[in-house]
């Protein structure tokens, strides 16, 4: 068919249309060579364990005023690394980039609220769930303190820091007081201080320090992370009575129960124990040591120094 | 002003008719973008980060419509000969100058009002569609007002901004001029260490000239109170009011500068 053929419309549509026609086929043929290098060469890797500029007053200096925006760029990343380390498979997991993440966007932002208690909590947790270093995270809330001396929150989280993964609880009271003086602190960071001191460790204060971190979140990312460590707790001590269980198997047969079989065939259970996630606990029956499974989303559970209750 | 009206409309229509305000597409695009990825990404910190980059991005566009525009304001009219029939009507120079540098400072507050609103209007959608629990957590609420006194700086701000590209586009190039607005917008940033930068030497000389340099160059930094508008802190009345009357003075001293260089230009 001629171009005289054609009707004006089409034929005005034409040029474009040959164009729109190259230019698919030409990113296509684009593709199509990355591709196939990829499956050749191997892909490229990401270079996300990469931090350029460590320096966050440097960096500060180079945003000029666009500061806050780079802050939340920096925490977007120290998220990411967190979650993707958390996440990865690597039996040899490295938190180095963690902290130098989370000082740059403190430096940039120094009001960012969460990246000081979010950033905490990544820092302190224990290793492989976290970087397992409460030093760092105490090193960046007093930071967050010094930037907003109103924040009594930081000083709690401290406490907490000392008191959970450091089990300092002559510190972590301390600290609590030192909250309580702040104005606006809430009434029973007093009694918090005096109950820490008096009863460290004990589970029940445990119970009683994340309830009320709970109760004054303010944030979900924070009730749900004290949600999960009261349900830890819960765990904590359904294990405690599965080990005198197991104790009591012992005691009447002279011999570690084999499964839970055992125990349920003694009459000292009633079916097969499941944490409160629904995953079922584990028994070894080399030592009698009950523990939540690798795979329950409780895991790992806190270390319990004096195992009160 | 009746002649400089017509001229400062003048820049406004070139403007629109140059595609300015296409960057209010980009803007609206990147937020409604920004919406929807930063829910996955931010951990509960979307409101914030929507505001920073709200903010950042009306002062980013900005910047590069008063600098691009601004250094091309008296070139243009130079390189197309206009300026000789410009000049040939009844219209003083000084007015020609501040024409061009109102009809400008009337498209950057355009196109600011566009984004505020634009801006405001996602919040509102963030505020409507969140449930409480994740609202009581927000360090301001989302459609806080208090985002229009960052937003009021980053205006006076580029409307300093503005005035400098018109300065040094009366008498250099616009690839100079471009270069030299850039890099007095990045100076003005970090002036501050000027101050006390008989800290670092030790000639009392240096240090007396860097502490001239520090009270003659434009003092930006002052202009961006977007970190502690978003997170609620509260910006005094009288730091706006210091802030803007320090911007619109030098505004004035850079304005007069201008119109005496380009009065004493000769175009034959």
């Amino acid at each position: 068919m001629s171009d005289e053929d054609l009707k004006p419309a089409v034929r005005e549509w034409k040029p474009t249309l040959a164009v729109a026609a190259a230019l698919v086929a030409l990113v296509g043929i684009a593709l199509a060579l990355q591709q196939a290098r990829e499956r050749a060469y191997g892909e490229p890797q990401a270079a996300d364990d990469v931090l350029y500029v460590r320096s966050g007053p440097t960096l500060e200096k180079i945003a000029l005023s666009y500061k806050a925006i780079l802050a939340d760029v920096y925490w977007i990343r120290a998220i990411q690394y967190y979650g993707g380390t958390k996440r990865s498979a690597s039996s040899e997991k490295r938190y180095d980039l963690l902290y130098p993440l989370l000082d740059i966007t403190t430096t940039l932002d120094p009001f960012f609220n969460i990246a000081y208690r979010f950033g905490a909590i990544f820092l302190a947790e224990s290793y492989p769930g976290g970087a397992g270093r409460p030093d760092l995270a105490v090193a960046l809330l007093e930071k967050g303190f010094r930037a907003r001396p109103e924040k009594w929150e930081y000083l709690q989280d401290i406490g907490f820091v000392y008191y959970w993964w450091l089990h300092d609880y002559g510190k972590a009271a301390s600290w609590f007081e030192k909250a309580s003086g702040v104005a606006g602190a809430p009434w029973w960071l007093k009694s918090l201080a005096a109950v820490t001191l008096t009863q460290g460790g004990d589970r029940r204060s445990s119970r009683l320090l994340w309830q009320q971190l709970r109760e004054t979140a303010d944030n979900d990312w924070l009730r749900t992370n004290a949600d999960w460590r009261l349900t830890q707790l819960d765990a904590m001590d359904q294990i405690d009575e599965l080990r005198f269980a197991v104790r009591q198997y012992a005691q009447r047969l002279g011999r570690l129960p084999q499964s839970w079989v055992d125990l349920e065939r003694a009459g000292l259970l009633r079916g097969r124990p499941l944490d409160p996630t629904g995953t079922p606990y584990e028994l070894d029956p080399t030592t009698g040591n009950v523990t939540v499974a690798r795979t329950s989303p409780l895991f790992p559970l806190p270390t319990d120094p004096q195992g009160q209750r | 002003m009746s002649v400089i009206f017509p001229v400062a409309v003048n820049v406004f229509r070139e403007s629109v008719r140059d595609k300015v305000l296409y960057n209010l597409v980009f803007f609206a695009v990147l937020l409604i973008a920004a919406s929807y990825l930063l829910s996955q990404l931010t951990a509960g910190q979307d409101v914030k980060i929507i505001k920073d980059l709200g903010l950042a991005a009306s002062s980013l566009f900005g910047l590069f419509i008063a600098v691009f525009i601004g250094i091309g304001l008296v070139w243009k009219e130079v390189e197309r000969r206009s300026i000789y029939s410009l000049l040939s009507k009844p219209l003083r120079r000084r007015d020609f100058i501040l024409g061009k540098y109102l009809g400008l400072v009337f498209t950057l507050l355009v196109n600011l009002a566009i984004m505020a609103t634009a801006l405001y209007l996602v919040l509102a959608y963030y505020a409507w569609t969140s449930p409480e629990s994740l609202s009581r957590a927000w360090e301001a609420p989302a459609m806080d007002p208090a985002l229009l006194e960052a937003f009021a700086l980053i205006f006076v701000e580029l409307m300093l901004v503005t005035a400098i590209a018109l300065f040094f586009s009366t008498f250099s190039s616009p690839l100079l001029s471009a270069a030299l607005t850039f890099g007095l917008f990045g100076i003005g940033h970090f002036n501050a260490d000027l101050k006390h930068f008989e800290s670092v030497v030790a000639s009392p000389v240096a240090a007396w000239v860097a502490r001239v340099l520090y009270y003659l160059l434009p003092n930006l930094a002052p202009f961006d109170v977007k970190s502690q508008v978003v997170h609620g802190q509260p910006v005094a009345a009288g730091y706006l009011l210091l802030t803007s009357a320090y911007g619109l003075v030098y505004i004035g001293a850079l304005l007069v500068a201008a119109a005496a260089i380009f009065s004493r230009r000769d175009f034959k």
